[in-house]
């Protein structure tokens, strides 16, 4: 039952991961890297589960730190440049 | 419990599954923002209720990430779609609503 919950959740990765190859702008793949990081901590969320230990559950609270920390970056970036 | 828990976390797929189609499929910076903040939230917020069903013990710290997913989410999605407006990021068609046009033109 988790592989097909896990298998489900690579392939959103994957069409997300089309966006962000693709997109004409900068903005675009920002908004797609995002999106492939809420994924990747509700995967982390899917391990703990099908592992059985709370540890990576810590480790979605920091990848989710880091996730919002680099997009509002990227923001200032598009907005202002370095 | 285990049951309810697992159409929770379907259910998030599900969603998940949707935002990354209207990802592919909108035409414009903006309408990707839409698609690529409000579905994924929900879908996080029901995957950590259906983690909540299956393991209750583990209450406390899946409600900490949901109000942290809550309270990040929307924001970074406001700061990207303000950046790129102040950018310059072409808009898809002619015929839309730019509210904030009269206001760089004050600005200018």
């Amino acid at each position: 039952m988790y592989e097909i919950v896990s298998i489900l959740l690579l392939l959103a990765m994957l069409l997300s991961m089309i966006r962000f190859l693709k997109g004409p702008t900068l903005s675009d793949r920002v908004v797609a890297f995002d999106v492939i990081g809420i994924m990747a901590l509700s995967l982390l969320v899917i391990l703990a589960l099908y592992f059985k230990r709370s540890v990576y559950l810590d480790i979605a609270l920091v990848l989710g730190a880091i996730g919002f920390l680099g997009t509002t970056v990227f923001g200032r970036y598009i907005e202002k440049g370095i | 419990m285990v049951f309810i828990g697992f159409f929770f976390i379907f259910m998030g797929i599900f969603s998940f599954l949707i935002s990354a189609v209207g990802l592919i499929r909108m035409p414009d910076v903006y309408t990707r923002i839409h698609a690529g903040a409000k579905s994924p939230t929900m879908a996080t917020i029901l995957i950590i209720t259906g983690a909540i069903f299956i393991e209750p013990s583990w209450m406390p710290k899946l409600i900490l990430l949901a109000m942290f997913i809550l309270a990040t989410n929307p924001l970074s999605s406001s700061v990207i779609a303000r950046a790129s407006r102040k950018a310059g990021v072409p808009f898809s068609t002619d015929n839309m609503l730019d509210e904030l046009k009269d206001f760089k033109e004050k600005e200018e």
